[in-house]
Parts: structure tokens; sequence; C-alpha cells
């Protein structure tokens, strides 16, 4: 099993804030790790690292060895890492199916040149990419919902969608930032199911930042605790669901 | 000697050009500081400012005798200050209630609204201005009445500063400190800073929202329109189009300083004031628009929070 | 060959033909309304080309004109020096052949040079968001007619004149044609899928492996191009350019059409074109008429205060346009505030 993801020692500085202090994170191929802590620890931010969207102030950010580091998101995600967001952000003015379709722009073989000149290339393609789109849509049970708009959809097909959006880019890494929030229990239960079946059958590793301590201890196998951008605790849920440190930070939370 | 002066000179005629692009740049730079949105009428309210003295001023030509005067003397100094500083403050004060009113038709009910509508409706007030202006005054220029005698200023030797200049300088400086003993001692003026920095929080302590942006457009107006009868003064033709160049000048200079950064824009106006004498004097008199832009183009690009703005992160 | 360029290819054919057999009957029985059709066909080509920019992708420029500017002086300066060489090769200036390979080689450079200066003007500028990518646009149609304003061998002040009338109805109804095709193709693909990714949510677009700034860049120099092609027919219709012609107006004027036909439908927008390019003669018409006192007849004939007047009404009532929905605007609903 090798390493697909390393956080080397990743610090940020926001002017004189430090968001994230010195955080090591490492995640093997196929596993479905936990990122948990308060409001404000910093979890976010760890995907904005990783995602491109922020740069470390210090550190290394590391995918199957190769340093991610500068990188602009777009390219971050050419090289396998998807993510959704923790306010839902569809393409608001486009259709189910277009949602899905739109990523995949990032292997296009036939561009704008092509997309004038029609050819059976590109003819070819795009048919393609419409199999592929509704197949995918099919899997997540949303095939029905394909030319509605992605707005109308009920909220917990919203989340679906956005991780049926996220897979289209054919990653090798997803990151799902709270996808739990706003849910009810039930829909909480089929999101772990959902999520473990992600991973089987796409062959890929999550990580999961997540407040539901259900959710998290139900499916993860691993779990990272951040608090005040600092790691406090690391390791299977059984030990986190123990350790002080966690109990202490998270003073007053249950599960929920 | 001869070259110290001719500096002098140049900076002189900067700085009095610049006062005018700083007075309406301030405009721009308070309205961006409260609802982060461009006026883009405000060079217009400059226009109308300097028509509103145009039309105002024959009402007290007679009571301040505007234009039978051919110099200063300490005696009439006192006496026709009165009578242009009156014709200033009257237009003021109509370009203040002008700039709230449209405040109010035009934008106040997009407030809720994605900000490229209301960009597009300060676009379509601009136009209406002007060419309302046009077709009920004529587009052809007129000529702004003589409120002060415009001569070369006595005593300074070589050096060439007329009366009008003086005036602006002087009136921007009075203007100045009064805006940021408004700015930094009122209640008002902390509600307006307050409202720059977070308007939910602020709306929650008790301030209302829209009387402070009411405010705000009052005053930006108000400096727009004393920069309109000020720059009439010295360059006595007035056309409905004037507001255009000026306009997106101090604009600039509200972006150079940093937008929404109250010192900036003044510190802005100046730079580009002094920026397009310069440009004139080496010998380049077509560039003297271009450099605005061209000034425009450098910030944006390498430094568009400006030079005493902040930087704004949006929150993924 | 597919479907579309089938059609696109039908409709060159049928342009082909009315200007054939109609042009020279409509342009001596109807000159009024020939000008109104070419004027019409020029705006509908700014306008088309200006949607990509502003309704497909959703940003919001404000300098159209200088590019149109551009391909106008262009096409114009290249036809007074080189036409007489392609003459020369082709039969001379009253050959058909040469005629029509003369525009066709200035319509081409006129759109090429006008892309190219779309691409220095987008790739620095692009990265500003709302407000500031307008006022950059804005600033860099006024550089534009500045420096025309200041280069006498392009006339500066004093405008150039234009060495051959060759637009016709084939020239700019073809254009027409052509530009709408290329909007619509690149927007109707997966490719083009992403310019709308990067109006809705351009946070997302990148997460999911779309380069914002390159669709961007590509929808603006597409759009300059055409708005070069749209000059350079303007030019050979006028027979006359002046750089006040290309101003901060004109650019407004194109955005009027824009708003009016709905940002992101390029059939909204055509529709607009029309309507905007026929309403002021209408209301001149109008003023004239009985029905109007003569005290209001200026307004009328004052497109300018009308236009203003329409903009700012319907950006209060009505921001969607004819048949957009609205979605260019609410990119900017998430204010960019850290509250």
């Amino acid at each position: 099993m090798g390493s697909l993801l390393k956080l080397d020692n990743c610090t940020i500085r926001f002017g004189g804030l430090t968001a994230v202090s010195a955080f090591c994170m490492e995640i093997t191929n196929g596993e479905l790790v936990g990122l948990i802590g308060p409001n404000g620890a910093g979890k976010t931010t760890v995907f904005n690292m990783v995602t491109g969207v922020y740069q470390p102030t210090e550190g290394e950010v590391l995918l199957a060895g190769e340093r991610l580091n500068g990188l602009k998101p777009y390219a971050i995600t050419g090289k396998g890492i998807a993510r959704t967001f923790q306010n839902i952000r569809l393409f608001s003015s486009l259709t189910v199916f277009d949602n899905v379709r739109a990523s995949f722009n990032l292997r296009l073989k036939h561009g704008p040149i092509h997309a004038l000149t029609r050819g059976r290339a590109f003819l070819n393609e795009e048919a393609e990419i419409e199999k592929r789109t509704l197949e995918l849509l099919k899997i997540f049970n949303l095939d029905r919902f394909r030319e509605v708009m992605c707005k109308s959809l009920p909220y917990g097909d919203q989340r679906r969608l956005e991780i049926v959006r996220a897979l289209a880019t054919q990653p090798k890494l997803l990151l799902l930032d709270e996808p739990a929030a706003g849910m009810t229990p039930t829909e909480k239960s089929n999101l772990m199911k959902l999520i473990e079946f992600v991973r089987e059958t796409f062959d890929i590793s999550v990580l999961l930042v997540e407040h539901d301590m259900r959710v998290v201890m139900g499916i993860c196998k691993r779990i990272y605790v951040l608090d005040h951008g600092v790691k406090i605790a690391e390791g299977p849920p059984e030990k986190i669901r123990r350790d002080p440190k966690v109990i202490e930070a998270y003073l007053g939370e249950g599960p929920s | 000697m001869d070259k110290l002066i001719e500096m002098l000179q140049q900076l002189v005629n900067g700085v009095s050009l610049g006062s005018i692009y700083a007075l309406i740049a301030l405009g721009y730079t308070m309205v961006y500081g409260v609802l982060r949105f461009i006026n883009f009428a405000h060079g217009d309210i400059y226009m109308l400012g300097a028509y509103a003295g145009y039309l105002l001023a024959p009402l007290f030509a007679h009571t301040f005798k505007f234009g039978d005067f051919d110099t200063f003397t300490p005696e009439n100094t006192l006496f026709i200050l009165s009578g242009a500083g009156l014709v200033m403050i009257l237009s003021m004060a109509i370009c203040a209630t002008i700039g709230v009113l449209i405040e109010r038709i035009a934008y106040r009910p997009l407030r809720e609204r994605p900000r490229l509508n209301v960009l597009i409706t300060a676009i379509g007030v601009s136009l209406f201005l002007q060419n309302m202006t046009q077709y009920r005054l004529g587009a052809n220029p007129r000529a702004f009445p003589q409120l002060i005698p415009v001569h070369v200023v006595e005593g300074l030797g070589n050096l060439t500063i007329l009366t009008s200049q003086l005036a602006i300088i002087l009136a921007t400086i009075v203007l100045l400190i009064i805006l940021r003993f408004v700015v930094m001692r009122t209640k008002i003026g902390l509600a307006m800073r307050a409202l720059s920095l977070n308007p939910t929080a602020c709306s929650i302590m008790g301030v209302n929202n829209d009387v402070v942006i009411s405010f705000t457009f009052a005053l930006g107006s108000a400096l727009a329109a004393a920069a309109g009868i000020l720059v009439s003064m010295d360059s006595p033709s007035i056309n409905p189009l004037m507001g255009n160049l000026p306009g997106i000048k101090a604009f600039v200079a509200a972006v150079l300083g940093g937008i929404g950064n109250i010192p900036g824009a003044a510190l802005g106006g100046l730079i580009i004031g002094i920026l397009e004498t310069l440009v004139v004097a080496i010998g380049f008199p077509q560039w003297r628009d271009g450099i605005a832009f061209a000034v425009l183009i450098v910030i944006l690009l390498f430094k568009p929070t400006g030079i005493l703005g902040r930087v704004e992160r949006e929150k993924v | 060959m597919s479907r579309s360029l089938l059609s696109l290819m039908l409709a060159l054919v049928v342009c082909v033909g009315i200007s054939f057999f109609g042009e020279n009957f409509i342009a001596s029985n109807f000159a009024y309304y020939y000008d109104i059709l070419i004027s019409i066909g020029v705006n509908i080509i700014l306008a088309t080309s200006l949607n990509l920019v502003n309704g497909y992708t959703g940003q919001f420029s404000l300098g159209h004109a200088g590019f149109m500017a551009i391909g106008a002086y262009a096409s114009a300066s290249w036809s007074n020096h080189l036409d007489p060489v392609i003459f020369g090769m082709l039969g001379g200036s009253e050959s058909p052949v040469a005629t029509n390979a003369a525009m066709f080689i200035s319509t081409l450079f006129a759109g090429v040079l006008a892309a190219i200066a779309g691409f220095a003007v987008g790739v620095p500028s692009l990265r500003l968001k709302g407000d500031y990518l307008a006022i950059v646009t804005l600033g860099f149609g006024e550089i534009i007619r500045v420096a025309i304003l200041n280069t006498d061998f392009l006339g500066a002040s004093r405008g150039l004149s234009v060495a051959g009338t060759y637009t016709n109805l084939f020239w700019t109804y073809g254009s027409v044609v052509l530009c709408i095709y290329v909007v619509l193709s690149l927007v109707h693909s997966t490719y083009g899928r992403g310019f709308l990714t990067v109006r809705d949510d351009e946070v997302a677009a990148e997460a999911m492996g779309i380069n914002t700034t390159k669709y961007k860049v590509v929808a603006f120099v597409v759009a300059s191009f055409f708005a070069g092609v749209a000059g350079a027919l303007y030019a050979h219709f006028k027979a006359f350019v002046t750089p006040e012609g290309f101003n901060f107006f004109r650019s407004v004027d194109v955005v009027v059409i824009v708003i009016l036909g709905g940002m992101g439908s390029t059939i909204g927008v055509v529709l607009a074109a029309v309507l905007l390019t026929i309403l002021p003669e209408v209301l001149r018409a109008l003023a004239h008429t009985q029905f109007v006192p003569a005290a209001y007849q200026g307004l009328l004939e004052n497109r300018l205060i009308l236009y203003s007047l329409l903009l700012i009404i319907l950006m209060l009532t009505r921001p969607q346009g004819l048949f957009g929905d609205g979605t260019a605007f609410k990119k900017w609903s998430r204010r960019s505030r850290v509250d």
C-alpha cells in the first residue's frame, strides 16, 4: 500500500495569524481517513492547502511523491485530487447532466478548434463523454434528473451530485468537506454507505472532514484531530474516542 | 535658479490640478468604502456642480458684484470670497441633494442584488445626467461667470501662480480639514468608518445604515460640486461632458491611493495631477489623458490594492 | 460532415444567393433600409461576440469598441496601401474576384490583429474581478482610441478615408452567420460548458480542473476577433473612420444590447441587436409625426437619453433582459468581503 498523500510539516500563516501549524498527515492508497476538530480548528484550511487554494507558508504537500506546492488548483485536480465544498458549490446555471459533464473538460482531447470543425473524432468523444456521464449519474441514482436544473434538486441530492461531479475528474484522492451537514439521520446513514461504496467501486482514497462523530467514527479507518491549527491526536476511532486531549478540545460536544 | 523656479511652477500647477482630482476622488472612495460600489455617475456630479454655479451666479451677481473687480485688494478680498463662497456652498448643497436622490431612486433598490446590476445602473445614470443636461442646456460650452478676479498673484517674483489656482489649493485644504474632522470626530463619521468595515455589525449595533449611506453620498457629491466650481473659476468653459475625463482620472486616483481609503484618495489625486502636469511639461501634451489610464493599468496589474489600501480575501 | 457544419454551409450559400440576386436591387431602391440592414448586421456581430465574454463567461468587459477600432483602422490601412497589389494580381479594381479577395484579406487581417490585441489586453486584465475588470477594459478601450488619435499615419483626429466600399449583404450577413456559428458551437460542447462554469463559480470550476484564466482569455480573444471583423465591415461601408466613432459610448451601446437580450442567450442578443438598431430610427420617425408635441421631439431623437433610461429601468425591473436567466448577475451576489 503506497503513500498517496503526504503533508510534511505544513504551516500556513495569514498575516499575523497562524491558521495551521506544522501539520503532518499521510494517506495511503484506498484509505478512508477522517479529519476532525472543533469549529475554526483549520480543517478547511488544510483542504485548501491540499487543493492549491492556499499555498503553505512552510512545509510540503506531496502526492505520490510529487510536490504540489505552487501548483494552481486546476493543475492539482489534474494530478488526481478532487473535492467537494462545505457550502455546496454546484454550477447553478447548468443542469444536473452538465454539472458532471463539465468535469470532463480536464481530460478533453478535442478542444475548442474541434468544437468548431465538428469532425468525426470530436463527435465520438462527445458521445463517449455523454455515455460516461450518464453511467455515473445512474450509479448514484441521479440519471432521472439529468435535464433538471441542479438548483431544483433536493438538498441531499445536491450533495450527492457534488460528489459525482468530483468523481468525474477521475481522482485518486477525494476530499469531502462536511458532506453530512444539514442531513437527517437517515440521509447520514445513506451517506456513510455511499462514501464506502465510492471508495471501493472507484478504488480511491477519501479524506473526510466532518463534525458528526457517528459518521466519522463509523467509516473512517484512521482519524486526525486538529485544534487551533495543531494536530492533537491521530489514530483509529477507538483510540481517538478515548483520547483525553480530544475530549477536552470538544468539551461540551458529544456524538450527535 | 531658473530650473528651480520652473520645477516649482510645475509643482504648483500639478498640485492645483491634483486638488481637483482629489476632491472628486474622495467621493468615489467614500462610496466604495461603504457600499463596495464604483459610482460611475460621480464625475457627472462634478459637472452638475459647475452648471449649478453657472445658473446660481446670476442670481447673486448684483449683490456680490461678480466680475466688477479686477484684482484682489485687502479691502475687497473678504467680500469677494464670501460671494464666491456662497455660490460654492449653495452648489454643494444642491449636488448633495442630487447625490442623495440618485442613491435613493436608482441604487438603493438594488442594494441586495448582485453588484453588476448596480454598476450598469450607474452607467445609465451617468449617461442620463450628461444627455439631459445636453438636451436642456445645449451641447455647446458655456462661459462660467467670473466669481473672483483672476490674475497673477503678486510678490512671487518669476513664479506665475494665478489667484484661481491659489483659491483651488486653499479651498481644497479647508475642505480636507473639514472632511477629516467629520470622518474622525463626529458620530456619523465613525459610523461611516464602521460601515466600511462591517455593515452587518453596524446595523446590529443600532446604526441606521441607510442614513449613513445617504450621508456619504451627500458628502462625496458636495466635494465633487466644490471641485466643479473651483475648476470653473480657473478654466471658465463648461460643457455637459466635462465630467467624463476628470471623473475617470479621479477614479484612477482613488484606486492609486487605495480604494476605500480616504487619505489615499487625496494622495492619489495629487499624484495624478502632478504626473499629468509633468507629462505635458516634458513635451508630450498629447499623452496627458493617456497617462492616467497607463497608471491605472500599471496599478491594477501590480498592486491592485493601491498605495494605502488593504487586501480583502474571499472566504472559500 | 456533422449536421451543424452543414447548416453553416447552407446559411452561407443563402447569403451568397441573396447578395448575388438582391444586392443591387435593394441598395438602389431601398438605400435607407439597406443602410439599416448593414448596421443591424454589424451590431449583431458586436453583441454576439461580446455576449461570449459578458454573458456566457460572466466577465464584464467595457472596451469592445476599442477592438472594433483596431479592426476598422487595420482593414482601412491595409486596403489603402495593399489593395492595388491585389488588384494588380487579380484583374483590376473592377473585377469582382479582386474586390472580394481584397475584402476577405483585409477583414481577416482586421480580425487577427484585433484578436492579438485581445490577447495582449486579456492576459493581464482577466485576473481582475467585477468592477476592476470593467474599469480596466474601459481604460484599454480609451487608450486604443487615444493612441489612434495621436497617430498621424492613421489620420489622427482628422479621420481616415477607406479605399473600397466592399461591404455588402453577403460579407455582412456571412460574417453574422459565422459569428453566431462560432459562438454557439463553442458554447454547446463539453469544452464550452467550461465558459459557463467560470461564470457560475470560479472556485468550483478550478476545483474541477478547469483553467479559468485560459477560458476567459479564449472568450476574450474570440470576441475581439469578431469585434475586429465588425470594425472592418464598418470601415468598408462608411468609407471613413474617426477615433470618436469608437469611444466609450460605442462600447456602452453594445453592452446595452447584450443586457437587453439577456446575457447568455444568443437568440436574445441577436433580437436585441435588431431592436436597438431599429429603435432610434423608429423614434426619429415618430418624433416628427403629429402624435408627439414639438417640445418632446428632441427627447425622442436623443438616443442616449432613452438608452440611459432603458438601462436604469431594465436593471430595476428586469435585469435578466428579454431572454436571459439572470445567471451572469448571480455571479456577483456572493459579496467578496470578509464579513
